[in-house]
């Protein structure tokens, strides 16, 4: 039994303690809401200058030199092309790679050297794979400030990120799922089609969404390549009426995407265009967001069914 | 062909004959000079402390550790009645593997339909037709004693079974394709007591079909489940006999040890 002032010591020390957990609880609500509280009070300046441009007509009409009548027509259709190209050029490449690195590459000094350069390649800046589409895709390979040499520039910037996650994917399947597999005599092919790849889909899925979401915002890449920032046309429809229906000459087209927008309508003097930037930067910001949450949901949707 | 007698009988009595067996983890000695033979149609069981090889010895037997960079056999298993050498370079692994199946450790369902899970082996080996699929996945539900249990829900996910049905599960992909050997990795160590008395049951039923190789951790389970007993220690074969002769009356003083408990 202790005395009475010995409980009292005690107390008091826990008291004394106790205080620390206080401290770094208000500490670290403070540092939460530095970082929260910045990005809600920009998202509602945002919303409060741009949300009454936003219109049918903002969608629907090219940009102008009257900023009333300009809107992000060519902008949204330019972003959702590039985008198209970056999904079709990097996610069989990424999905490739990673596949080939997990389950085909022997474990050598050359493999070791490219899955570090790999990771590596996650943090090269942006501008860089820019100066390589540059003289590569634009000069090189002839393709010109086109969608195509702009789609490939982003699809560069955001193979690492697929590769990685199709690696992570697979990797997180339990090693005994994949000897059950080799164990009733499939071949490495059978293993990866039948198993692994079905297996890891979500997470590579999530992978890809979340590059598309990152290049989606890129500005710095298409701007080397020289991306126009005003076009006031579309670029021709992959659609046509006569056969063989399927066209691909858009994918030549100059365009311009929406963060290129943005930056040419803040750079203006006059007070209307820069409202005109908070609406398209509303809009950009919505479908990063949106990206993001189908990365979310499909991760959620896919992966009730599979646990380990 | 003229058939030598003595020889016709062993092929009869030998499924497979395990000659000069050594084992390499890259340098690591894990078997060492193993002789044994695989009775045909009969269940032979290999006991031993943990680390003493036999999981990894029972592995050969489907060149699992072809999988890993760096593994490296010496010797020979000999598979009758064809008489190939199973570990030989020139023998493709995928082969072995169709000709001798395995249970582990722990059920391993993969994350597909219960009747998926059956008929992969067969989608393996190139069988489409509906009927033939149908007809040797419902054989094989019903040799591991879980076609009344599952019958009325074949497309239901496989891991919504219990651990017991999900390792019998196992057992019926890994039969549905008429293994000429089956090897089982302490397939019941992952299971509760009731779970493990049907499994054990399961393995005693199968002896008529198939040649049975079991690795326990559990000396009990091999003196019920087992006709002939190894007792493997540091990757060496210490003792092959009859089953009750290892329990009863074991030659080597290091087996009586393991046996009575007083080690291991």
């Amino acid at each position: 039994m202790k005395s009475v002032s010995d409980l009292e010591e005690i107390r008091r020390i826990i008291g004394l303690h106790k205080r620390w957990d206080l401290i770094f609880m208000i500490t670290g609500i403070i540092a939460l809401m530095i970082a929260v509280l910045t990005f809600m009070a920009l998202f509602a300046h945002m919303l409060v200058d741009g949300m009454p441009r936003l219109s049918w007509d903002f969608f629907t009409s090219f940009p102008s030199r009257r900023p009333e009548s300009a809107g992000i027509l060519s902008a949204w259709v330019g972003t959702t092309l590039v985008m198209l190209v970056t999904a079709v050029a990097a996610v069989p490449l990424g999905i490739g790679s990673g596949v080939y690195l997990e389950e085909y590459a022997s474990k050598n000094l050359l493999t070791e050297i490219i899955e570090i350069n790999v990771t590596n390649l996650a943090g090269v800046p942006s501008i860089i794979y820019g100066l390589l589409a540059l003289g590569l895709f634009v000069y090189q390979l002839g393709f010109g400030q086109s969608i195509l040499a702009a789609g490939l520039a982003l699809a560069l910037l955001i193979l690492p990120v697929v590769i990685v996650a199709t690696r992570e994917a697979i990797r997180s399947i339990p090693i005994t799922i994949r000897e059950g597999a080799y164990a009733l005599g499939a071949t490495k092919w059978q293993t990866v089609s039948d198993h692994l790849l079905p297996y890891s889909l979500a997470g590579i899925l999530t992978g890809i969404i979340i590059g598309l979401a990152r290049a989606i915002g890129e500005t710095a890449p298409i701007i080397t390549i020289g991306a126009l920032t005003f076009i006031a046309f579309l670029p021709p429809s992959p659609v046509k009426s006569e056969f063989p229906y399927i066209s691909f000459e858009w994918l030549t087209a100059p365009f311009t995407v929406m963060p290129i927008q943005m930056f040419n309508w803040v750079s203006r003097p006059e007070e209307a265009f820069q409202l005109n930037a908070a609406a398209a930067g509303l809009v950009l910001v919505v479908m990063t967001l949106a990206m993001n949450g189908l990365a979310i949901y499909l991760r959620y949707r896919m992966r009730k069914n599979i646990k380990w | 062909m003229q058939i030598d007698p003595e020889k016709s009988l062993e092929l009869i009595q030998y499924k497979s004959e395990v000659k000069n067996l050594s084992f390499y983890y890259g340098e690591f000695n894990a078997l060492k000079n193993i002789n044994m033979v695989l009775h045909d149609k009969k269940i032979t069981a290999l006991i031993g402390p943990s680390g003493c090889g036999k999981s990894t010895f029972l592995r050969c037997f489907n060149r699992m550790h072809d999988l890993y960079p760096g593994n490296r056999y010496e010797g020979e298993i000999i598979l009758h009645p064809d008489d190939v050498n199973i570990l030989a370079s020139n023998v493709d692994p995928i082969e072995v593997r169709m000709r001798i199946s395995m249970v582990f450790q722990k059920p391993n369902p993969f994350p597909k339909s219960i009747y998926d899970n059956v008929a992969y082996g067969l989608r393996v080996r190139g069988i489409k037709q509906r009927a033939i699929l149908e007809e040797k996945v419902e054989s094989a539900l019903r040799n591991s004693a879980l076609w009344d249990e599952v019958k009325d829900r074949l497309h239901d996910l496989a891991f919504n079974l219990s651990g017991g049905q999900q390792q019998r599960l196992c057992i019926a992909r890994a039969l549905a394709t008429d293994p000429e050997i089956l090897l089982f990795d302490e397939p019941t160590s992952a299971l509760d007591p009731i779970a493990t008395a049907s499994i054990e049951e399961l393995i005693t039923d199968l002896k008529n079909k198939v040649t049975i190789l079991i690795v326990t951790h559990n000396m009990q389970q091999a003196a019920r489940v087992s006709d002939y007993t190894a007792y493997m220690y540091l990757g060496e074969l210490i003792e092959f006999d009859v089953t009750d002769t290892i329990f009863i009356k074991p030659k080597n003083k290091q087996t009586e040890d393991y046996i009575t408990g007083r080690f291991g």
